[in-house]
């Protein structure tokens, strides 16, 4: 399998215009001969499908969503960097990518980090000209607002909807493609699996999730853009359609997973309260620009939070990271919650959950600066909680939010199946063992806009166009034994619902594949998942039948194909013997309790490849090279 | 708290549907309405009953997926308030609570409470763009946009497309929705150059749909979950008139034959 990964030459700062400059191209009459499939539309997927077909390739872009605009992508609230330096604090595109890098604990790539730092200026560009209305300062200038992680000012926003606003924008684009008949769009039509032959991507087989009907659709190339996984626990930010299945089904056809256990466990969401939960919500971290996180000092204070007096109060974060305080990094926010609750002072019902106090800024700014500010995440809060976070503290706890790991791909984002290309969360390039705030949105829309139809035509113009239909005897095999695979569902006939077992699993990754992890409990997880995916496979229910709208089936397919991707993460996790960024292993912290990275043996990407139902994956480590920014211990204490 | 629900049943779109009703005992305060839902499919699922079909995915309140009519209103009681964000503590114990989906002729029942809103994405393509290919771009800050300005156009903007104005309306109008997304581009200066070009072809499109006409009932904006004012119908109607009293803008077929 070819594991390159096409790193051009030179440089950090020449490598992505000298490739630009390098390699080959689609002519624009030839673009039209060239089918190319998109599944998902969301930041990556939408931006992709747009560009791309504005260039002249023919699209089929496709959904489970009942339009393109809801992607989850849509419920991205705080913000998006780019390297503008309108602040004048000192921002440069090698500053984004430092941060970048150190945000992820040196577990990316350099060449695609530099990369993504480049493209984030032109995003901002992109978006403006698309007409979406970031905040702008009296003088008609663009605004930005501070972010985890980081020491200066580069994030643009949208009130706490910036999601939904480039969405709507990389949407608008789309919109325009379908009207000049560049993307045919397929809504309610969820893939099932790939199709490729001879060792080279030609479609996927999808279902139309109204009808039922299983269909295929050929293409030249097919890019996935079907966003994360973090719905194996469950419980997460992510939409309740979020899901596994496109990447697991190309997984299951050659191309390699790539860091599959680094998940991002979000520090600011709203704790569950019980087990008819369905989700967890997050609050933008940007609350956290403003907001003091603290716990009582005394376990049984029985008092209002706004009684308890400040010597009663343990600012941990504040007392612990002096110079970010509370604005530190995702994961040593996280870690820190789940530390002080679990030794007992945590708040609320559960006992899982840290104050977030706005009662100083409100005071220092007045109700109304800050209300502006946030007046959208306290309606959002006060509407779940009942609470009114302007007059008693918000409780919040970590939630699984966003996987940095995911389909390998090479500087041209293609995984390791020819003619097959992941962009956005989908795949694991750019953020490394943590991602920092304000740059998911980021990363999908340089993907979307500038890397991939740039790319993508180097691949294109080796190959002639339109080689296979879609009635070929490949795409019939593949859909027969996705009908198959959905008749076995069918056919359990037990009495659980997919809910009910997919709520087992989840507790158990997030107990041992989740804010931190240790030996003992990945071997139990590997040991128990297993077991998990048999008591599925004779009590699951899926009442009702194939051929109409069926979402208890829906979700039945959806989790039979978490079970084998939790194992692979708990193997992940259990592999990468050394604390990096979001991966915390118990076994290797510093003295202060930080992550402990082994550079020497894992300064490297775990890429996982297939081998069949009855052999275990294989691993193949890729080696990262830290020329332009050397290793270094994160420190974010002084 | 029990609740008696009645929920509207139907096998799709071309089988005649029913009022199913149900009884659902240990409703939580702290569940959310669609969490109170997935109680009830639980419930049905293990029985070896089919569930209630409804949409629903990112229950924040922006994805615009979930709909519902509850109790005759468009994403229930609450000003402000996607179906998903709606939290059983506004019922009380032995309500009895009606479930029905978006009723209009542009809205076809595909199946339960689901129903098919591609009407709406059919609006946004016939205009609702910028026509711009992805690269390099001017510097934003090189045209300045009053904050007010920009507020306003995010005010439209914030529209997520769930159709309870349709719902909401005696007449199963569209205008609020149109009006947004009208609105949202032709306020900024980017929008500029296809403003009058846009309100035409996107009101056509909504005509052709099938929406019903405006009579001003204002329903759109009381059960409307982002609380879009239906100043932007006034606004839309303004450029829908300049529109038609204009030359036609698009010189499309023109330019590409000189």
């Amino acid at each position: 399998m070819d594991f390159n990964a096409k790193i051009p030459d030179g440089p950090i700062e020449d490598k992505w215009t000298g490739h630009l400059e390098s390699i080959r191209l689609v002519g624009p009459r030839n673009r039209p001969k060239y089918k190319i499939i998109v599944v998902g539309s969301g930041l990556s997927g939408g931006a992709a499908a747009a560009s791309l077909a504005a260039m002249g390739y023919k699209v089929n872009c496709f959904c489970f969503q009942d339009s393109p605009r809801r992607a989850h992508s849509i419920a991205a609230q705080g913000g998006i960097n780019a390297a503008k330096n309108y602040r004048n604090d000192g921002d440069s595109v090698f500053r984004l990518f430092m941060d970048t890098q150190k945000g992820g604990d040196y577990r990316a790539r350099e060449a695609n980090v530099y990369r993504l730092a480049e493209c984030s200026t032109g995003i901002i560009d992109q978006a403006v000209a698309q007409g979406v209305p970031f905040a702008r300062e009296y003088g008609g200038m663009l605004a930005n607002r501070s972010f985890g992680g980081v020491l200066v000012q580069r994030t643009f926003y949208c009130r706490g909807e910036t999601g939904q606003q480039l969405l709507l924008g990389a949407n608008s684009s789309l919109a325009e493609q379908i009207r000049n008949g560049g993307v045919k769009m397929h809504t309610r039509s969820e893939m099932m699996d790939l199709v490729v032959v001879d060792g080279r991507t030609r479609g996927i087989v999808y279902r139309d999730l109204v009808t039922g009907e299983v269909r295929s659709e050929s293409a030249d190339a097919v890019v996935l853009a079907t966003g994360g996984y973090c719905n194996v626990y469950f419980l997460s930010t992510n939409a309740k359609g979020c899901n596994v299945t496109a990447i697991w089904r190309a997984y299951k056809r050659g191309a390699a997973m790539a860091n599959p256990n680094f998940v991002q466990i979000h520090p600011t969401c709203i704790p569950a309260s019980g087990d008819h939960q369905a989700k967890l919500t997050l609050m933008s971290e940007s609350l956290r620009n403003d907001g003091r996180i603290w716990v009582p000092k005394n376990q049984d204070d029985q008092r209002k939070p706004s009684e308890i007096p400040e010597q009663d109060r343990y600012y941990y974060l504040e007392e612990r990271y002096p110079r970010f305080g509370n604005l530190v990094p995702r994961d040593v926010a996280a870690r820190n919650a789940k530390d002080v609750c679990d030794s007992g002072m945590g708040v609320g019902p559960t006992g899982y959950g840290v104050y977030l106090d706005f009662r100083d800024a409100i005071h220092e700014q007045g109700e109304k600066v800050v209300n502006a500010k946030y007046a959208n995440l306290f309606e959002m809060y006060e509407r779940i909680t009942s609470d009114d976070p302007r007059h008693t503290p918000m409780r919040i706890y970590p939630a699984p939010h966003y996987t940095m790991g995911g389909l390998w791909v090479d500087y041209n984002l293609m995984t390791t199946i020819p003619g097959l290309f992941a962009v956005g969360e989908a795949n694991f390039s750019d953020h490394g063992a943590n991602r920092l705030g304000a740059s998911s949105l980021m990363q999908c829309l340089a993907d979307g806009y500038f890397v991939l139809p740039a790319t993508i035509g180097d691949y294109l113009s080796r190959h002639p166009s339109a080689e296979m239909s879609a009635d070929d005897q490949h795409f019939k095999a593949v859909e027969n034994e996705v009908r198959d695979r959905l008749s076995k569902l069918m056919a359990i006939k037990g009495n659980r619902s997919a809910s009910s077992l997919h709520r087992q699993l989840g507790k158990l990754m997030i107990d041992h594949c989740g804010i931190s992890r240790n030996q003992q409990g990945l071997e139990e997880a590997l040991r128990k998942i297993p077991q998990m995916k048999k008591e599925f496979g004779s009590q699951l229910s899926v009442p009702g039948s194939d051929d109409q709208v069926n979402q208890a089936l829906e979700h039945a397919g959806r989790l039979s194909d978490f079970y084998d991707f939790a194992e692979l993460m708990c193997r992940d996790a259990l592999h990468r013997d050394e604390s990096c960024g979001c991966h915390f292993r118990e076994e290797h912290q510093t003295a202060e309790g930080e992550a402990l990275r082994n550079d020497e043996k894992f300064a490297n990407v775990s890429a996982w490849q297939y081998r069949g139902e009855d052999n275990e994956a294989e691993l193949y480590q890729e080696p990262l090279e830290f020329e332009a920014a050397p290793l270094a211990q994160r420190n974010y204490k002084t | 708290m029990k609740l008696h629900l009645r929920i509207w049943r139907q096998k799709d779109g071309s089988t005649p549907g029913h009022f199913g009703e149900y009884d659902l005992d240990d409703v939580r305060d702290d569940m959310s309405f669609l969490e109170m839902l997935d109680v009830l499919n639980e419930q049905l699922i293990d029985g070896g009953e089919e569930p209630v079909a409804f949409d629903s995915d990112c229950r924040e309140g922006v994805c615009g997926m979930c709909s519902l009519v509850i109790n005759g209103k468009a994403h229930g009681p609450l000003a402000g308030t996607t179906t998903c964000q709606l939290y059983m503590r506004h019922f009380n114990d032995g309500d009895v609570v009606t479930i029905e989906p978006w009723r209009s002729a542009a809205f076809p029942v595909l199946r339960d409470l689901i129903v098919d809103r591609s009407a709406f994405d059919r609006i946004m393509q016939a205009g609702g763009y910028v026509t711009l290919h992805s690269g390099p771009k001017p510097e934003p800050n090189s045209i300045p946009i009053e904050p007010e300005v920009s507020e306003q156009a995010l005010d439209a903007a914030t529209c997520i497309g769930c159709g309870a104005c349709v719902a909401a309306c005696p007449n199963g109008s569209a205008m609020l929705y149109t009006a947004a997304k009208v609105s949202h581009l032709g306020l900024l200066p980017q929008g500029q150059p296809e403003r009058y070009g846009r309100v035409k072809k996107m009101v056509d499109q909504m005509d052709q749909e099938g929406f019903g006409s405006c009579r001003n009932y204002a329903e759109c904006e009381a059960q409307c979950p982002k609380e879009i004012s239906i100043n932007f119908i006034s606004q839309m109607n303004r450029d829908y008139l300049k529109a038609t009293l204009r030359e036609p803008v698009d010189r499309r077929s023109k330019m590409s034959s000189q």
